[in-house]
């Protein structure tokens, strides 16, 4: 039966129709985790001579136990955003005489070998060894091993049963403020209590089979959790939630455009995939914070230009890049609808300057850091509505996928092609190039006023423009017509 | 009002649509019937510009469609689920598509409230976004959004399909009064022989690309649809 399973599971991977198409976002994947791995990996060897090298007075495995909890929360915390259960494509097998509860076990089994639960024992592997090979107890440090491994099992299904309630986020995230502020403050020595737990375990071995009870509620609980709801109306169901109008005749003042305009904010509001691209956009907002406090950075009038660029037109790249994919699932009525091309790109352009004024606005307590940060943003922003909005409306001819707007946007590359890594080059690095150049060569002030005047340029030339890329949208109609079809 | 001429689909070697001449006239409601993979989609498809045809050319209404989009102001259409927009709410998506056939929020309204029975209180003031409507409800407010804004030419690719008995028999209806005036030219294709000779005055059936019988329909047509069909 098992077998079964384990031969859909492959199927249901090799025959995907976005296997082969999207093998180039495959394997930046398997970069990000080759990255993980070998990060984890040398903490994992070299963590315990950094540790003696840095606290030479200190057990580096007491150092470690002291920051488990941290640790721990900070993966729970991690699993819950990430992470999801993975149901399989189960319709299908619950009219046939398969009982429930192998279906049940073997959707927990699969989980557990997820890449969250094998990632950390990059650390804790080497780590130990080479515990053992400094003259720690072997016994102990298996033993510890052994509890780590338990407790990552157990956070896996503890994770299931926690999420979706966001009341749980919030106790983790108290949990971890709450330990962090206790121990700055030297309220209490938590993290230290915490670690002779741990340190406990390593003395005592026999003590890491708590982790196997521990482990084993948990699997019970989800297994009973699970089993409750493999019907059609539980988990499998699609939820169907009420619809929520807000208000939007404000739009109207746009003119013609307006249809459009509402449609996209109603896009971006219902939609899971668009909901957390609005919060890449308030982390978009704050990017210069990365920057400025730092006084490294802070001297390279450079990076204003950079952070500028993005701090303003994080919306406008994140909504730019997949134009017009968002509307991909009902392309075909637009085409066949009665409006002229131009009035639909126009709409586009209209929301993303709007977002690029909204968002320098937003950004202006960023002159804390000099008038001259100021000063290069509204040069940047000017940039953005003159330039970047027609480079990335033109980027938009070039999309060829379709987009799945139920889908969450965390490491979803759906929609993803080459165009969105090219894209990046004109949009971000012509500009700080060109301001480096001419800041180097001449001044700060030309250099600033060479960035707006090529931003005025761009809108000078709106018009011109605009007709150029409507055009190229419409040489490419049938081809994505054709693609939007497709699904991934 | 529709006009086709030497109209090929190739896709590769394999012709999928071929059809040499085709005169729709003004008013006339006509019916497309034929199997799976007959062309019917592949004819419509052509016909609202959503792919290029091999050969050939239609115009509606004197106008060229892959030449001009100025047919799309007077055509409506309702192909399958992806002309919908899912995370509108119906009221949401007929308001849409009323702004870009130039209707205000009055005319909107007065029009929507025509097909309170057809919607039989499932689609309007429901706060559900499409999306989350069952097929044959989808369907309902694709086929009602067809007729927005007085097109002289409406085009439905298998109305009849999802729906249940009884809003069967109100499109029927629909359709029907929908042509009465003669000035409405009304496309349909469908599956269910009965259905379309009931509302179709004329009807066209296609084999594998191909015109195989043009009938204007009377008492007789049912039972030569089916004893050609009943192979």
């Amino acid at each position: 039966m098992i077998s079964h399973f384990l031969n859909l599971e492959w199927k249901q991977f090799f025959r995907s129709a976005s296997f082969g198409k999207s093998i180039g976002v495959k394997i930046l994947l398997g970069f990000f985790a080759l990255y993980f791995i070998l990060m984890f990996g040398i903490l994992g060897f070299g963590g315990y001579y950094i540790l003696k090298e840095q606290f030479p007075t200190q057990d580096p495995l007491i150092l470690v136990n002291s920051y488990l909890l941290f640790a721990i929360t900070g993966d729970l915390i991690f699993r819950y955003l990430m992470q999801n259960l993975p149901i399989m494509n189960i319709k299908p097998l619950l009219v046939l005489p398969i009982k429930k509860n192998k279906i049940v076990h073997f959707i927990l089994a699969k989980s557990s070998v997820s890449f969250f639960n094998i990632m950390s024992l990059f650390f804790y592997i080497p780590f130990s060894f080479v515990l053992i090979n400094e003259g720690y107890a072997t016994a102990g440090v298996l033993g510890w091993l052994f509890l780590m491994i338990l407790l990552i099992q157990s956070a896996n299904f503890l994770n299931f049963l926690i999420n979706k309630n966001n009341i749980a986020l919030w106790v983790l995230a108290l949990i971890l403020l709450g330990g962090f502020l206790v121990q700055r403050y030297d309220v209490f020595n938590l993290a230290g209590f915490i670690g002779q737990g741990f340190y406990f375990v390593y003395q005592n071995p026999i003590y890491s089979l708590l982790g196997v009870v521990l482990l084993a509620v948990l699997y019970f609980l989800n297994y009973k959790q699970l089993k409750n709801q493999v019907y059609l109306d539980e988990a499998i169901a699609t939820k169907v939630k009420e619809a929520n109008a807000s208000d939007l005749s404000w739009t109207e003042k746009l003119g013609d455009v307006a249809p459009f305009i509402k449609n996209d904010l109603r896009l971006m509001w219902r939609n899971k995939r668009t909901k957390s691209s609005i919060w890449m956009v308030a982390v978009g907002l704050l990017y210069g914070l990365f920057f400025y406090p730092n006084p490294v950075y802070a001297s390279m009038d450079f990076m204003y230009v950079l952070v500028g660029i993005f701090s303003t037109g994080t919306f406008l790249i994140n909504f730019g890049q997949f134009i017009p994919a968002w509307d991909s699932s009902y392309y075909n009525m637009l085409m066949s609808q009665n409006f002229k091309y131009e009035r639909y790109l126009k709409s586009k352009f209209t929301i993303m300057s709007i977002s690029v004024v909204a968002l320098f606005v937003l950004g202006i307590p960023y002159v804390f850091f000099g008038w001259k940060v100021l000063l290069v943003h509204f040069a940047a922003m000017i940039y953005n509505v003159g330039i970047n909005t027609h480079v990335i409306l033109y980027g938009g001819t070039f999309n060829r996928k379709k987009i799945n707007l139920d889908e969450k946007a965390a490491f979803n590359f759906q929609g993803t092609g080459a165009v969105q890594w090219i894209i990046g080059l004109p949009l971000m690095i012509l500009p700080m190039g060109m301001f480096a150049l001419i800041n180097w060569l001449v001044s700060f002030e030309i250099a600033t006023l060479t960035l707006a005047v090529l931003g005025f340029i761009g809108i000078a030339l709106h018009k011109k423009l605009m007709a150029a890329i409507t055009k190229k949208y419409i040489a490419n109609k049938y081809v994505m017509i054709h693609a939007f079809k497709q699904e991934n | 009002m529709i006009q086709t001429t030497q109209l090929s689909k190739k896709y590769g070697n394999a012709e999928v649509l071929h059809i040499d001449s085709l005169e729709i006239p003004t008013g006339q409601s006509f019916g497309l019937v034929g199997n799976n993979g007959a062309g019917k989609t592949t004819y419509f498809n052509i016909l609202l510009d959503l792919i290029r045809p091999t050969t050939g050319t239609i115009t509606n209404n004197n106008i060229v469609v892959n030449t001009s989009e100025d047919w799309k102001s007077f055509t409506g259409s309702f192909i399958d689920e992806s002309f919908l927009i899912g995370y509108l709410t119906a009221e949401e998506y007929f308001e849409f598509i009323g702004d870009l056939r130039g209707m205000n929020k009055a005319d909107i309204a007065k029009f929507i409230g025509q097909f309170d029975e057809f919607f039989n209180g499932e689609i309007v003031g429901k706060k559900k976004y499409l999306r989350d409507l069952s097929k044959g409800n989808q369907k309902k407010a694709g086929i009602v959004a067809a007729m927005m804004g007085n097109p002289q030419v409406v085009i439905l690719d298998e109305p009849f399909a999802n729906l249940d008995p009884t809003t069967q028999i109100r499109l029927k209806t629909i359709i029907k009064t929908l042509t009465e005036n003669r000035d409405i030219t009304v496309l349909i294709s469908s599956h269910d022989l009965t259905h379309v000779t009931e509302v179709c005055e004329r009807i066209v059936v296609l084999d594998k690309g191909n015109v195989v019988k043009d009938i204007v329909t009377s008492s007789e047509t049912l039972k030569e649809l089916e004893s050609y069909f009943a192979v």
